[in-house]
């Protein structure tokens, strides 16, 4: 088991400056049962025209990546680190400058379009409130770009949409608004929190279509977090695993899906129910559960579900260090059975 | 198996639900299941498929008479549960139970763990001593893989996935015949959501347990059914043995939803056809005429307007309710990965 290991301050595009990149993220929550290390040294940069996916379970501090990138954090967070976005330092910035990035030059999208749509305002409302705000044009311009932007996410009959309260869209629709919305400005990042998660397969597939056919319109950067590895086949160039607030796996996907370097990854991807698998054969599975950010153990987060385990894993957190280009496992193991 | 008599029939079963308007509005009623007929035998699964508001948790609810149904035949071991009466469906329930998706929300947040799991004996065997009922929990409980010495203990001490071990155990602990499973395993993490199905694959194995299993998955039903039955806005679809609708399936609703399914495999999933359905689904208080899918098929023609399509029989134990179900598998391409 030799043990090697080369540390690069982050991934970078060649010779071109990524549009977004958060080196050493670290977020903390106080609550009254003690302090939760949600993300716990995560770096990781985005180049213009990129798709990036995180994948990861419940508690893997995927969400609270986005959050703390989009200064979103409750009152009981905060992060340490860095989150540079167009070489500019995006945390500690006062709330009116972060304001005038957030909405032009990055946009994100929840999971539940119901709550992150104001239901006491029309859908043309909550449109033109983000042109107006953003770019100082008058009403009627700015209702019919919304009207615009309506008909580019493909809802039928978007005059008349831009009347209407959320309730009265389905969920799909409403998500549609959601991206729309995203879309307004032209953002150079588009941040997508499990976009489809609440919805309907069929459903899901168009609003994943939907994404990569407004990417390839506009070049705008995507962040995709989702638990799904399916979706993140479809639509994501490289992929960053997370587990217990750390990055433990990442490459582009092919090499992850087909050749899964840590055991985590590995475990997943065999957990997941395929359509073409053998369907009498039990589930191979990962056991125990995920750890406790309030309590992280001293060494891999994994480890106590690893069947690889071995004294070393338990002692230190095992580096994300390279494997092959743009490739890192954080796993003190070389290779897989 | 198919030899032997049917544990549950069902027959032309409708769920509706009366729409309140206002004091002067048209009566309108929502068609959740509209016409549901199958079989179910012993130790079978039945997996139920469909996207939210096709009435597959409804038609679940209404085969153990947890919802009133309108019309048709729910018979159970050869007893019409509307004949049953009020006594003789309450001794019925010992033999059928449900457990649902959100395990947390299922379980009384003031009892514990092992209160939760007797309280079907206390409910049906009052009489029996509390050792030999705690013999019987403590079992159970090591059955679905929770320790023992965890009976004391509340559900919000426990994970998601225990909270559903718990929830398993509750419906084991009368050893019933049939389990409605609705949508287990849809609020779990992957890795956990394996774990359970393992489990209720172990236990129906052992216990010759029959299962209706509920899910909008079609990965987690096609590991876990023998059956699957596709439902939209009430009707059936299609129905048939696991293998036959997942290589050969023939509604175009069917074929859609297979080809919508994210595989975890980039190279299959960049390339292949995908069957777009246009718009939304119909209101069921005023479901389209003739067939309900026409308004989102890619195949509809004049006649799905106008008539209601039939079971058909496709193959053996293969039923599809499509006009164009014998043209559907070359019109639109084959979707799936080779297996």
């Amino acid at each position: 088991m030799g043990v090697s290991v080369s540390v690069q301050p982050h991934w970078q595009v060649a010779g071109a400056a990524p549009l977004l990149s958060v080196d050493s993220l670290e977020t903390r929550f106080t609550t009254p049962d003690g302090v939760v290390n949600a993300v716990n040294g995560v770096s990781f940069s985005i180049a213009t025209g990129e798709t990036i996916g995180i994948v990861g379970e419940s508690g893997s501090g995927k969400s609270q990546v986005l959050m703390s990138i989009m200064g979103l954090l409750p009152q009981n967070g905060s992060s340490t680190g860095s989150v540079k976005f167009n070489g500019r330092e995006l945390l500690g910035l006062p709330r009116d400058e972060l304001n005038k990035i957030r909405g032009t030059r990055m946009a994100m999208i929840f999971q539940d379009p119901m709550t992150a749509l104001n239901p006491y305002l029309t859908i043309g409302r909550q449109l033109t409130e983000v042109l107006t705000f953003h770019q100082n044009i008058n009403e009627a311009m700015a209702r019919e770009q919304a009207r615009e932007i309506l008909e580019q996410v493909h809802i039928p009959e978007p005059a008349k949409r831009l009347n209407m309260y959320p309730h009265e869209l389905s969920g799909g629709m409403r998500q549609r608004v959601m991206i729309a919305m995203g879309m307004l400005c032209r953002p150079d990042l588009l941040i997508a929190d499990e976009p489809t998660t609440a919805l309907d397969v069929t459903i899901q597939a168009e609003i994943l279509n939907l994404l990569a056919e407004q990417q390839a319109a506009t070049g705008t950067s995507i962040i995709l977090v989702t638990h799904d590895l399916g979706v993140v086949a479809q639509l994501c160039d490289r992929i960053l695993v997370m587990y217990g607030g750390r990055i433990v796996e990442q490459g582009n996907a092919r090499d992850i899906f087909y050749d899964p370097q840590h055991p985590y990854t590995k475990a997943l991807l065999l957990s997941m129910p395929r359509l073409d698998d053998d369907p009498s054969a039990d589930l191979p599975t990962i056991g125990g559960q995920p750890p406790n950010l309030a309590r992280l153990p001293p060494g891999c987060a994994f480890a106590p579900r690893c069947p690889y385990v071995f004294d070393a894993c338990l002692a230190a957190v095992p580096p994300l260090r390279e494997i092959a280009p743009d490739r890192r496992k954080a796993c003190l193991l070389d290779h897989l059975d | 198996m198919s030899n032997s008599a049917p544990l549950l029939t069902v027959r032309d079963l409708r769920v509706h639900f009366p729409v309140t308007g206002g004091m002067f509005a048209e009566k309108r009623v929502v068609k959740a299941v509209d016409g549901v007929s199958f079989d179910l035998y012993p130790g079978e699964t039945l997996g139920i498929v469909g996207e939210s508001g096709c009435g597959k948790s409804t038609l679940g609810r209404a085969v153990l008479n947890l919802i009133p149904s309108t019309a048709g035949r729910v018979v159970w071991l050869g007893r019409d549960l509307a004949e049953a009466g009020k006594r003789g469906l309450r001794a019925l329930r010992q033999e059928m139970q449900i457990i649902f998706q959100d395990p947390l929300a299922a379980l009384d947040p003031r009892m514990t763990v092992g209160a939760i799991i007797a309280e079907p004996i206390d409910t049906f065997e009052p009489g029996l001593p509390r050792e030999a009922k705690q013999q019987r929990v403590s079992e159970a409980m090591e059955r679905v893989g929770l320790s023992p010495t965890l009976i004391n203990r509340y559900p919000h001490e426990f994970s998601g996935g225990q909270c559903q071990r718990i929830g398993i155990a509750r419906a084991m602990i009368l050893k019933p015949k049939l389990i409605v499973c609705d949508e287990p395993v849809s609020a779990l993490d992957v890795s956990i959501q394996a774990q359970i199905i393992n489990l209720l694959r172990r236990i129906q194995r052992e216990e010759n347990l029959a299962l209706i299993f509920i899910s909008h998955n079609l990965s987690v039903v096609r590991i876990i059914s023998k059956r699957v039955m596709v439902l939209y806005l009430g009707k059936v679809m299609e129905l048939a043995e696991r293998d036959e609708i997942y290589r050969n399936p023939r509604h175009p609703y069917t074929q859609a939803l297979l080809s919508a399914v994210p595989v975890p495999d980039p190279d299959f999933e960049r390339t292949k056809k995908r069957i777009s359905l246009t718009g939304d689904l119909p209101s069921p208080i005023n479901p389209p005429s003739g067939c309900v899918f026409r308004t989102r098929c890619p195949l509809a023609i004049d006649i799905c307007a106008e008539k209601v399509p039939a079971l058909d029989q496709a193959a053996e134990g293969h039923v599809v309710a499509c006009h164009r179900w014998r043209e559907a598998i070359s019109l639109l391409a084959p979707t799936l990965p080779a297996a």
